[in-house]
C-alpha cells in the first residue's frame, strides 16, 4: 500500500518496510533540540537516566528565548545550558551572537535536511518540514530521553492533504497562505495529524513562505506539516547540507484522511484577531483597529525574506507617531544580510527599533511586552490571552507586508493602503 | 485507582500560556509553577485549588507551546487526573511522560460542570459524575504508551526497561 511522506520517514527512521497511520513505532532521531527554556529541566530528568548523550553530534543546544539574558534567573538558565554543552562537548552549541533563534539557524547552518526526523523540545520545531523533512515539538521528558538514548516514539499521524494550486500573488507572503488555511480547519483542525502540503502551487512558495507555513502546523494542532522536495528546496540547500540525506516522495496511492484545496491566486491579505490563531480575517474588510506596537521577527518571520518586504514597505515612510516598531532578524546571518541590504538602514530611518535576534516578544519574555489595553500587529505565531504582556492586551497576527503597513498607518492595514 | 474530586471546569482551546504563562518560564520548581498555574484566566484557581480536585476542559485542552513546565504546574497544584473532551498532542505526551493521567471523553465533557465532583477510575478509564449520576467513559491508551503511564511516566519506564533488559 502506498505511503505519504510522513509514513516514509518514520518507516525509515524505525527500521521498517512500511508504517501507516495509528501505528506506535519507535524511532532513530538525527536531530534533538532545545532551547534555555526547555533544556535546564530536561538535564535535570536526563540525569536521571545518567549520561553520556547519545550522540554529540546530533544535538542542538539554541539560548533564544529568555536571552540576552533578560536577568538573574534567566541569566542561570542559559549558563545551564552552556556548562551541559560544554561538558558533552556538543558541537551545535550556539552562543548569544553565533546564532539567533533555533528554526531560523537550524535551516540556515545545513543542520536539518531532506528525510531526516528531528524533535526538539519547541513546539514550533515542525518548521523543518518545509525541507521535507519529520520534525515535531516535544516537551522536556521526551527531550532528556533522546538526549540519553537517541530514540522516541511516535503514533504514526494521519494525514491531511493541503492541495495547492495557482500562482502566489506578489501582495501575498506565506503567513497569509497559513492564517487563510489555519481559519479554514480551525486551531485542531489537524489535532494528532500531519498536514501534507502538495500541488502545483508549492513552486511558487519561497523557502521562507514554506518555513513560515510549515512552522505554524501546530497552529491548527498538527503534529508536523511537510512539503515536497523541489528545485527550490535543492538549491537552498546546496551550499548548506554537507551530510548525506534522502529525498522522500508520496507514493501516488498514498493514503490520507482529508483533502483541503487552497487556490492561491484567490488570496489577500489576512490578520488572525485575539485570541486564536484560527480567527482570521481579511485586511480589506476590517473597521480601523488603532495599534500600540508592531514586531516584526521571530521563528516565523524573522528571515531575510520577511526584512525585505518589509522594508521595501517602509522605505520612504515613517513609523505611526503612536506606535512603536521593534525589528527583530531571525539570526546573524539575516542581521547581517539586512545590513547589507540596507533594510536597517530603512528601519532605522523609519523610526524603528531593531533588536539584536531573540524570541523575546513572541512569548512575552521580554523586549516589547504589551501593557493592559494594548493592541500589536505581529509576525509571530500565537495571539493567545496575554501571550505578549498584560492579560488584557490584544496581539493580532499577520504577515510582514501588513506588518510594515500597520506600522506606518497606525492602525491594521496593508500594503495598499499607503497610496 | 478510583480519585474522588470538585470539578475546576475550563472551556476551549486552553493554551499552555494561560496554564503558565511564560513570564514564570524562569524556573522549573514545580511549587514555583504551581503557585501561578491558570492566574492569566482564574486568579482563584492556585489560592483555592484542593488536593485531589479534577481539572476539566473542553476540546483541544494544552494547546501552543511544548513546554512541560504546564502539566508540571498542574499536577503540582494537586490535581490527580485531568479530563477533556480531547487534548492537544504535545500537552498529552507530556502529560503521560510526568505521569499525570489524562483521559479524553470527547462530547461528554459538556455533562461536567464546575464544582461537580467526580469520581474517576485512570486504569479502566471510567469517569462518575457522583454530582449528575451520569457515567462516561475515557478512550483508553494504545500500545506501550499505557506501560508508560502505568510505569508513573516516561523516565521510570526507560529505567525499568534498562534494568530488565
Amino acid at each position: 500500500m502506498g505511503m505519504n511522506m510522513t509514513e516514509k520517514i518514520l518507516a525509515a527512521h524505525a527500521g521498517l518496510k512500511e508504517a501507516s497511520a495509528g501505528q506506535l513505532v519507535t524511532c532513530k532521531l538525527d536531530m534533538v533540540l532545545a532551547n534555555d527554556v526547555t533544556a535546564p529541566p530536561s538535564f535535570k530528568e536526563f540525569e536521571k537516566i545518567g549520561g553520556p548523550v547519545f550522540d554529540n553530534t546530533k544535538i542542538a543546544l539554541v539560548p533564544d528565548h529568555f536571552t540576552p539574558n533578560k536577568d538573574i534567573k534567566s541569566a542561570g538558565l542559559s549558563k545551564a545550558v552552556r556548562d551541559f554543552a560544554n561538558k558533552y562537548n556538543i558541537i551545535n552549541y550556539f552562543e548569544v551572537g553565533r546564532g539567533g533563534i533555533e528554526h531560523v539557524i537550524l535551516p540556515e547552518k545545513g543542520i536539518v535536511a531532506p528525510g531526516m526526523l528531528t524533535i526538539g523540545a519547541d513546539s514550533h520545531t515542525c518548521t523543518y518540514g518545509a525541507l521535507g523533512g519529520f520534525s515535531t515539538g516535544v516537551g522536556t521528558t521526551d527531550l532528556a530521553v533522546a538526549l540519553a538514548t537517541g530514540e522516541a516514539w511516535f503514533k504514526v499521524p494521519e494525514a491531511i492533504k493541503v492541495e495547492l494550486t495557482g500562482d502566489k500573488p506578489a501582495d501575498i507572503t506565506g503567513k497569509d497562505v497559513m492564517l487563510t488555511l489555519i481559519g479554514m480547519i480551525g486551531v485542531d483542525g489537524a489535532l494528532y495529524k500531519t498536514l501534507e502540503f502538495s500541488g502545483e502551487g508549492v513552486h511558487s512558495l519561497s523557502m521562507d513562505d514554506r518555513f513560515t507555513i510549515a512552522n505554524m502546523a501546530i497552529e491548527a494542532g498538527g503534529k508536523n506539516g511537510i512539503f515536497p522536495v523541489d528545485e527550490l528546496t535543492m538549491e537552498y540547500i546546496k551550499d548548506r547540507v554537507k551530510k548525506p540525506y534522502t529525498i522522500v516522495e508520496a507514493d501516488a496511492d498514498a493514503k490520507y484522511c482529508d483533502t483541503v484545496k487552497i487556490n492561491l491566486n484567490d488570496l489577500v491579505p489576512v490578520v488572525a484577531f485575539p485570541h486564536l490563531p484560527g480567527n482570521t480575517k481579511k485586511v480589506a474588510e476590517i473597521d480601523d483597529i488603532k495599534i500600540d506596537q508592531v514586531v516584526i521577527g521571530s521563528c516565523t518571520n524573522g528571515r531575510i525574506e520577511d526584512m525585505r518586504i518589509a522594508a521595501q514597505v517602509m522605505k520612504g515612510h515613517t513609523v505611526h507617531k503612536d506606535v512603536r516598531c521593534i525589528v527583530i532578524p531571525g539570526s546573524q546571518q539575516v542581521y547581517k544580510e539586512a545590513v547589507k541590504s540596507g533594510y536597517i538602514d530603512i528601519f532605522i530611518d523609519a523610526g524603528a527599533s531593531v533588536s539584536t535576534p531573540t524570541c523575546g516578544p513572541c512569548l512575552g519574555a521580554h523586549m516589547g511586552i504589551l501593557a493592559s489595553g494594548e493592541r500589536c500587529v505581529s509576525t509571530t505565531n500565537r495571539n493567545f490571552r496575554g501571550r505578549m504582556g498584560h492579560v488584557d492586551s490584544e496581539v493580532y497576527l499577520a504577515g510582514p507586508q501588513v506588518a510594515a503597513a500597520s506600522a506606518i498607518l497606525g492602525k491594521i492595514a496593508q500594503p495598499g493602503d499607503l497610496r | 485507582m478510583a480519585l474522588t474530586g470538585k470539578v475546576w471546569r475550563y472551556g476551549d482551546n486552553i493554551d499552555t500560556d494561560v496554564i503558565i504563562p511564560a513570564r514564570y518560564l524562569i524556573s522549573f520548581d514545580p511549587q514555583e509553577l504551581a503557585s501561578h498555574c491558570m492566574v492569566d484566566i482564574d486568579e482563584s484557581f492556585a489560592q483555592n485549588v484542593k488536593a485531589g480536585d479534577i481539572m476539566v476542559g473542553g476540546r483541544n485542552f494544552g494547546c501552543g507551546s511544548s513546554r512541560e513546565h504546564a502539566p508540571v504546574a498542574i499536577k503540582a497544584s494537586g490535581i490527580p487526573v485531568v479530563i477533556a473532551a480531547s487534548f492537544a498532542r504535545i500537552f498529552y505526551r507530556n502529560g503521560i511522560n510526568i505521569g499525570l493521567p489524562l483521559l479524553e471523553i470527547g462530547d461528554d465533557v459538556e455533562k461536567i460542570s464546575a464544582g461537580d465532583r467526580l469520581s474517576a477510575d485512570t486504569s479502566t478509564g471510567e469517569i462518575k459524575n457522583l454530582t449528575t449520576g451520569d457515567i462516561f467513559h475515557a478512550r483508553p491508551l494504545p500500545g506501550f504508551v499505557e506501560d508508560i503511564a502505568k510505569a508513573g511516566g516516561l523516565i521510570n519506564y526507560i529505567k525499568e526497561k534498562k534494568i530488565n533488559a
